[in-house]
């Protein structure tokens, strides 16, 4: 009960803040927070990363390991993506398999590195339509403090980008770095009555569950997007979401060339 | 590795999908593909409706507002709005394994979000309102076609709503934008962005649903969305036929 009670404090903090154009920690409408990546921190895993998205952490793993194609494109490796929202990362987290959310944050970010083609799949077929690489990516989430989907896109990506292909370990010839050639990042921003406020943070967020996730590629090119929530968006407010998000992607996308 | 049976939407080799300017099932790139609808085709259901999108095939019905089960799930100042999208195991090619997958998890959440601002959910305080479609073929836009037969399902139940939602995908093909893609086009497309839209009085009023995948710039993802809202208004003049044309018939029998 405190816990509603808290929100509805921290809305009404949010909204009145918000009518004088501030943010509740005095960031600009469409500023990010401060991001930190580290990779590979796991050294059992084919690569890894973790981002700080502010107060917000994933932590992203990445296994590989030869399996069965898919019949329809025999010559390329496989991409899963799997997301889980453990309870240590937020009290309203609970133990159990992946509801809805943590299904759509999977899924989400999926579509970016899928769609943008990140990862070129066709250097990944060992045997055509018998065996070929697949590429688990773990997204775990440490620590909620709001936006998830933007932090564990970027995780994803960056541990993508230092990940060994392990052929050693499976007799399949040397090591070779995984094929990265596109970096896709994910813009979510929480709509607030006529303003919108880009990677909002959990506390933001108590104004209600109102956000639009859209990724671009470097080339600019949106490749994914998602509107989340019970909420209706104008079209207006949609083709300007569309010009500051990729816009603000490219700022992200900076830090990734550093990897 | 539940993830393996799952439609992936994986990009297959390349196919032709626009060959002298037409469509490999012959329509203009802003045409829709038949579309036919009847409200009220089942009898225990409060609402529902058949619908065809060319080769789809799906039914909705709706529930409520009734009781909420569990309990636990009511809310003291407004209705509970469920969705279930569901695939029938013979709808595809290769027979779907049952039960929800996590692509049908996933288009029940957006479909669900896509009505909650839209049903009046204060009128029915501690009540639900369950919709429920299931698709019985697919032929690409399925979520889209159980939006436009919920629509009507809801309407068919009585359900008071600020507008109805009318939802249509747009994809790109060879280099083209084209309207309400079927299987081809989705298998082998570029890109492909489902809406869905709030018609109150006659005119678009917002997006209640959108989502991508593939690859657009900015100036296509814009013209793109203009070519939704044309398409909607389309399918939202025959869904307001299917809602009269049940209850002309009804208002005939009791004279």
């Amino acid at each position: 009960m405190s816990e509603e009670i808290l929100m509805d404090i921290k809305k009404d903090y949010v909204l009145s803040k918000l009518r004088d154009g501030e943010r509740i920690d005095g960031r600009r409408l469409d500023e990010i927070r401060p991001i930190e990546i580290e990779t590979n921190l796991i050294s059992k895993a084919e690569g890894s990363a973790l981002v700080r998205l502010g107060d917000t952490q994933v932590i992203v793993g990445v296994k590989m390991q030869p399996g069965e194609p898919f019949p329809d494109v025999p010559d390329r490796g496989v991409i899963i993506t799997n997301a889980e929202l453990v309870p240590l990362a937020s009290p309203t987290f609970e133990a159990g398999p992946p509801d809805e959310t943590s299904i759509e944050l999977a899924r989400v970010v999926d579509r970016g590195i899928r769609e943008s083609e990140a990862v070129d799949l066709t250097k990944l077929c060992i045997e055509e339509g018998e065996k070929v690489w697949m590429i688990f990516i773990d997204i775990h989430a440490l620590d909620d403090d709001g936006n998830l989907i933007d932090a564990s896109a970027l995780a994803a990506i960056s541990a993508l980008l230092n990940t060994t292909v392990p052929a050693e370990r499976f007799g399949l010839g040397d090591d070779f770095p995984l094929p990265v050639r596109n970096l896709p990042v994910a813009i979510t921003s929480l709509i607030v009555g006529e303003r919108y406020l880009i990677d909002p943070t959990r506390d933001e967020m108590s104004v209600g569950n109102r956000i639009i996730t859209i990724t671009s590629d470097k080339d600019n090119n949106i490749v994914a997007m998602q509107k989340s929530g019970s909420y209706l968006l104008s079209e207006q407010k949609f083709y300007e979401l569309i010009d500051v998000s990729v816009e603000k992607a490219k700022e992200v996308r900076e830090l990734l060339k550093e990897i | 590795m539940n993830e393996m049976d799952e439609d992936l939407e994986i990009k297959k080799e390349y196919i032709q999908l626009i060959v002298d300017g037409k469509r490999l099932d012959g329509r203009g790139f802003e045409e829709l593909r038949p579309i036919k609808i009847e409200a009220g085709v089942l009898k225990r259901a409060d609402g529902s409706c058949y619908l065809e999108m060319g080769r789809n095939k799906v039914v909705a019905a709706v529930y409520g507002p009734r009781e909420v089960h569990p309990r636990h799930m009511q809310e003291p100042s407004k209705a509970v709005v469920r969705y279930r999208y569901n695939m029938a195991p013979f709808s595809v090619e290769e027979r779907k394994r049952p039960g929800p997958d996590r692509r049908s998890v996933e288009i029940s959440k957006v479909s669900r979000e896509a009505y909650e601002p839209v049903i009046m959910k204060e009128l029915f305080p501690r009540s639900g309102i369950d919709i429920f479609v299931e698709v019985l073929q697919a032929d690409a836009g399925t979520r889209t076609a159980c939006l436009n037969a919920a629509t009507v399902a809801l309407v068919d139940a009585g359900i008071p709503m600020r507008g109805l939602i009318t939802s249509v995908a747009v994809a790109k093909v060879d280099g083209v934008l084209v309207l309400d893609p079927m299987k081809e086009e989705d298998n082998h497309g570029e890109a492909d962005v489902p809406f869905a839209f709030v018609i109150r009085n006659g005119r678009i009023e917002s997006i209640a649903l959108v989502q991508m995948d593939g690859k657009m710039t900015v100036e296509e993802m814009k013209k793109a969305t203009e070519m939704a809202k044309k398409g909607a208004m389309e399918i939202y003049a025959l869904q307001r036929e299917a809602i009269m044309k049940k209850y002309a018939a009804v208002e005939i029998e009791e004279e």
